[in-house]
């Protein structure tokens, strides 16, 4: 049992995280803090990734001798591309928020929600 | 923060070595880690560690917005057209083996054009955000 | 050369000219570099539907790399027709963009946002051609993120919110997605569509597995606003500039209903794997739950985008039902809508686009009699109605007259008294629109003139293709019977 736990310590690591950063974008009405949940929720997908490509004792892909060993980069390679997802993602929700800072001088949804409904 | 004699010295004392060693990952990347990404990030944080000091508008002189905007696309435009070349050169979508004799060298020289398109866009669209967020309602 | 590199160049071309017109100047330049690629698009897209109608399947290997280990793009039947569509829409919405964008986008913001339009187009026809999963995740995100940034653009404050809530939602669901392909990775060292496919086949019993599948239905239901993860529609569809809304109701929603196609029989198999989970009928109750609660929604909206947009959420109820069904017809049901809505909703919204253009505003209150000022716009309005309904001699009865066969077939009494009681209360809706436009009497003093012809000359395209394709189903029909087939499912 005790090693079922130990042994799957990155995927409780990633469900933590996961779980952490999913309550926070649903529970938060401040949208800037939905916005930090939702990259804690990206993050946690691309540890999955990075994780799950380790081979134990494996080293860095690159060729060379004396190692016959090698860890799996493509995991590595396909998350450095959802970064750059995730990157995007949060300048565009973070850029909006400005925008509906200006627009309504608050960025709580509640407040934003009566605003729209007292027109 | 234009007074602030220690910051001053030592950030024109960092900035060149950053921008140093983002070159270094930028055109190391096809033999050891790195590559456009980081090096593109790095090579911006260069500048924005001096807009920071320094202020906004003299960095936008140093680099204007427009300029960047530019550079973003002609960076999406040499990755594009690699894959253009490669395309004429009889190969398929970026299949870099035929960018040279030897297929390796072919490769060598295909990723480093990439990344290089890679670099130049990520380091000015990093640029852009912070100069568009930085410079809003500015007086 | 042409011929062999086609499936890539559709996805190229686009991508080449969108960071070209980010630094066109602003004007019409950008403009007519948009209307270009997407004339060039569907051109390419037509050729290639061609060359796979009749079987033949294409593979493109990308970077000289062989599946599994690089990208392949795979053209089959499914992929060309969806190809079809989404280059069919860009083809006729870019000449209506011009006028319609010139009152509603800045002008310094023009070519900032053709280029991002084209963006919008490169990540839907990437969907389409890609054989390899985590490509789609990827031009599902370009696809995405741009189109957030094409509803955040739109006049009114609320579109900003809409498009933050829409950010939000997509990319939860975009996440979802990429956690399940991450364990279908883990599971098979795979990411090849049908590398995958023949790998989960001794996989069916595997846990691991088994929450992959929940994951990427999940987050593809998000992603395709099955009931009741709709929430982000109608905002989105309601705040965004006329444009984009057009470009958006026609394609998005139908590339994803795409996506769940690919995943449930060319991921997954359907008869082996899907069947043993409870999906199937959750598709089947979702679905229906979905047509009754939006169009009942829609006939209390007082905005017409709005009322249009939920009429949205209950069609993608009727393409989930046939993917419930799973049968040779449900699926031919669900193929045939995918493109038979495309051209309703096109049509639709490109007439209340006109009108926007005209009033400058879309709640209902404000049509009155406006039916009588713009006879072109309204007939749009009610043609397109009809074929929302499906009255015979519209795209629309096709579809739903092989979904009500399909449910038939399944003996399934209460999802086809559903769909029959769907189209009743479509009828509702679409007469709230028609008794506004023109039976009311006109404001005294408003002179309201005809939309221009850049307007109306796309718009009618769509309708005409509306009654044409409701009468001569050789296209869709065939088309939709070669996908079934290559899903892998027997007639």
């Amino acid at each position: 049992m005790m090693e079922f736990i130990l042994g799957h310590y990155n995927y409780w690591i990633v469900i933590f995280l996961m779980m952490l950063g999913f309550y926070t974008v649903i529970s938060r009405g401040n949208m800037v803090k939905k916005i930090v949940g939702l990259n804690i929720f990206q993050v946690s997908v691309f540890l999955l990734y990075i994780s799950i490509g380790n081979v134990s004792g494996g080293t860095t892909p690159i060729i060379a001798e004396g190692f016959t060993r090698y860890s799996n980069p493509l995991p590595h390679v396909l998350i450095l591309t959802a970064i750059v997802v995730g990157v995007a993602t949060t300048a565009l929700g973070l850029a909006l928020v400005v925008r509906i800072k200006e627009a309504y001088g608050t960025i709580e949804e509640d407040e934003i929600h009566d605003q729209d409904q007292s027109l | 923060m234009k007074h602030n004699l220690i910051l001053r010295v030592i950030a024109k004392f960092l900035i060149p070595i950053i921008v140093l060693f983002a070159l270094y990952v930028q055109f190391h990347g096809d033999y050891s880690p790195g590559g456009g990404f980081q090096a593109g990030v790095i090579f911006s944080a260069a500048f924005i560690l001096y807009a920071i000091v320094f202020g906004l508008d003299t960095a936008e002189r140093v680099v204007p917005p427009r300029v960047l905007q530019i550079l973003a696309s002609i960076g999406v435009l040499i990755y594009a057209g690699t894959g253009f070349v490669t395309l004429f050169l009889g190969g398929n979508f970026l299949d870099y083996n035929v960018l040279a004799e030897q297929p390796v060298a072919g490769q060598h020289l295909g990723i480093l054009i990439i990344e290089l398109g890679v670099g130049i866009t990520v380091s000015s669209v990093m640029l852009l955000i912070f100069f568009t967020f930085a410079g809003r309602n500015r007086p | 050369m042409i011929e062999q590199q086609l499936s890539l160049l559709l996805v190229a071309v686009p991508l080449l000219a969108a960071p070209v017109a980010s630094i066109l100047p602003n004007g019409r330049l950008p403009w007519l570099l948009a209307l270009v690629v997407s004339w060039l698009c569907l051109a390419m897209a037509i050729w290639q539907f061609i060359i796979v109608l009749d079987g033949h399947i294409i593979s493109y290997e990308l970077g000289g790399w062989s599946p599994p280990w690089g990208i392949e793009y795979r053209i089959d039947a499914v992929n060309a027709f969806v190809a079809l569509i989404v280059a069919g829409i860009a083809a006729v919405t870019m000449p209506y963009a011009l006028r319609s964008v010139e009152q509603e986008i800045p002008k310094k913001q023009s070519s900032l946002f053709y280029a991002t339009l084209l963006l919008f187009l490169v990540g839907l026809l990437g969907i389409a051609q890609t054989g390899d999963v985590f490509n789609l995740f990827v031009f599902l995100e370009i696809s995405s993120l741009s189109s957030y940034v094409l509803i955040g653009m739109g006049r009114q404050r609320r579109a900003l919110t809409a498009a933050y809530q829409y950010l939000i939602m997509g990319t939860i669901g975009a996440t979802f997605l990429l956690i399940g392909i991450g364990l279908l990775y883990a599971e098979t060292g795979s990411l090849n569509m049908v590398d995958l496919h023949a790998r989960l086949e001794n996989a069916l019993d595997n846990r691991t597995v088994h929450t992959a599948f929940a994951f990427i239905v999940i987050g593809i239901g998000l992603k395709l606003a099955m009931f009741p993860l709709h929430q982000w529609l109608p905002n989105a569809y309601t705040y965004a500039p006329s444009v984009v809304t057009v470009f958006l109701a026609a394609t998005a929603t139908k590339v994803a209903v795409y996506v769940m196609l690919r995943m449930m029989f060319t991921v997954f198999s359907f008869s082996g794997f899907v069947r043993g989970t409870p999906a199937d009928e959750m598709f089947l109750i979702l679905g229906t739950a979905g047509i009754i609660a939006a169009s009942i929604y829609a006939i209390y909206q007082r905005d017409a985008k709005r009322l249009l947009a939920f009429s949205s959420v209950a069609q993608v109820g009727y393409m989930v039902l046939g993917i419930g069904f799973g049968t040779a017809l449900g699926l031919t049901a669900t193929v045939v809508h995918i493109f038979n809505h495309a051209l309703m909703k096109g049509a639709l919204f490109m007439a209340l686009g006109a009108i926007v253009y005209r009033i400058g505003s879309s709640q209902i209150d404000k049509f009155d009699g406006l039916g009588r000022q713009m006879p072109w716009t309204f007939g749009a309005i009610f043609i397109g109605g009809l074929s929302l309904i499906g009255i015979p001699g519209t795209a629309g009865f096709i579809s739903k007259w092989y979904l009500v066969l399909a449910a038939l077939e399944q003996q399934s009494w209460f999802i086809t008294a559903t769909i029959l009681l769907g189209s009743l209360l479509a009828v509702v809706y679409v007469w709230k629109l028609v008794e506004v436009l023109f039976f009311r009497e006109t404001s005294k003093n408003s002179k309201i003139k005809e939309a221009p012809l850049s307007l109306l000359i796309p718009m009618w395209l769509l309708v005409l293709a509306n009654i044409y394709f409701g009468i001569d189903t050789r296209l869709t029909i065939n088309a939709a019977k070669a996908a079934v087939q290559l899903l892998g499912v027997a007639p």
